[in-house]
């Protein structure tokens, strides 16, 4: 992946896959770590499979629901120094609260640290595709935060929804806005 | 700066139209958005078939919406279009620049753009 605005794009799409209703996004950036956590209320993983998701020439393609986007997220992390840890409760294992945790580290001095990109182009195409989806995002840099929440949103728009192409130009002006000042 | 009070607008803007909408999305225009399409750049070909088909003011007519791995990863990003009645199409190696293209010649003309689909690739 060329930035990792896609890997963070590809990821959040498992999550949709896992039918959550709420995801989280978030990229903290401090003394030169960047911490990326998605997070969601899907359909979990067992064990096993979080164990095979990381390596993707472990398991046979029928048993793999998820495919090459975890490696390649584990390996931009790795090759910073970092790493990528994945939480997750199945829906089986607990019916109440169930969900994955995505979090990855990456050391933005490393001369192999891919720049994150283009955010707000990944945060507006993931609710323009998935747009019945809570989504929160948030982007904590040194100087400032970029934040957005579909929730709030939602309760301006009442019954518009969130795929409108107005809503969305406005979703990416605003991001865009929140970027330039910080 | 961008205020919730322009989202309040949009709301009022929409209240007639949102019924309208219903029921349309004659032609459906579906991105390849898996790991494959993502890392061949379906990204901004998504964005600009939707900022492209409501330019030309087809949004009334055609849906964009995404969909995992088609399954001919060396051929993303791929589009496929779908219409009532004909045969679905498949646009291979798609950038923004031929979308603007399958937006005008296709959407908008109604002719299939042979030389970008993958047809032309396997014959």
């Amino acid at each position: 992946m060329k930035e990792l605005s896609l890997n963070v794009l590809d990821i959040a799409m498992n999550s949709v896959k896992a039918r959550a209703e709420n995801i989280l996004i978030k990229l903290v950036e401090a003394d030169g770590k960047l911490t990326l956590i998605i997070e969601d209320d899907g359909c979990g993983m067992s064990e096993e499979t979080v164990k095979n998701v990381m390596n993707p020439f472990y398991t046979t393609r029928t048993t793999r629901s998820v495919g090459m986007g975890v490696p390649l997220l584990k390996l931009a992390a790795e090759q910073t120094g970092g790493g990528i840890t994945i939480a997750s409760v199945s829906q089986e294992d607990n019916p109440q609260k169930h969900g994955t945790t995505v979090t990855a580290e990456f050391y933005m001095n490393h001369l192999d640290f891919t720049p994150v990109g283009d955010m707000v182009s990944t945060v507006t195409t993931l609710i323009q595709g998935s747009p019945y989806i809570e989504w929160r995002f948030e982007h904590i840099k040194e100087n400032g935060s970029v934040e957005l929440d579909t929730r709030e949103l939602r309760e301006i728009l009442g019954d518009v929804p969130l795929d409108n192409y107005e809503v969305i130009k406005w979703i990416e002006g605003y991001l865009r806005e929140g970027y330039e000042s910080v | 700066m961008k205020s919730l009070a322009e989202l309040a607008a949009i709301r009022e803007k929409m209240k007639d139209k949102v019924v309208l909408r219903e029921g349309s999305g004659e032609i459906r225009v579906v991105v390849g958005m898996a790991t494959c399409g993502i890392a061949a750049g379906a990204r901004p070909v998504l964005n600009a078939f939707v900022e492209g088909v409501s330019n030309a003011g087809l949004a009334e007519k055609v849906t964009v919406s995404q969909t995992g791995c088609i399954g001919v990863c060396q051929y993303e990003p791929v589009v496929e279009i779908f219409e009532a009645d004909k045969e679905k199409v498949t646009y291979i190696k798609m950038t923004p620049e031929k979308a603007a293209e399958v937006i005008e010649k296709h959407l908008k003309g109604g002719k299939v753009i042979q030389e970008y689909t993958i047809s032309n690739a396997i014959s």
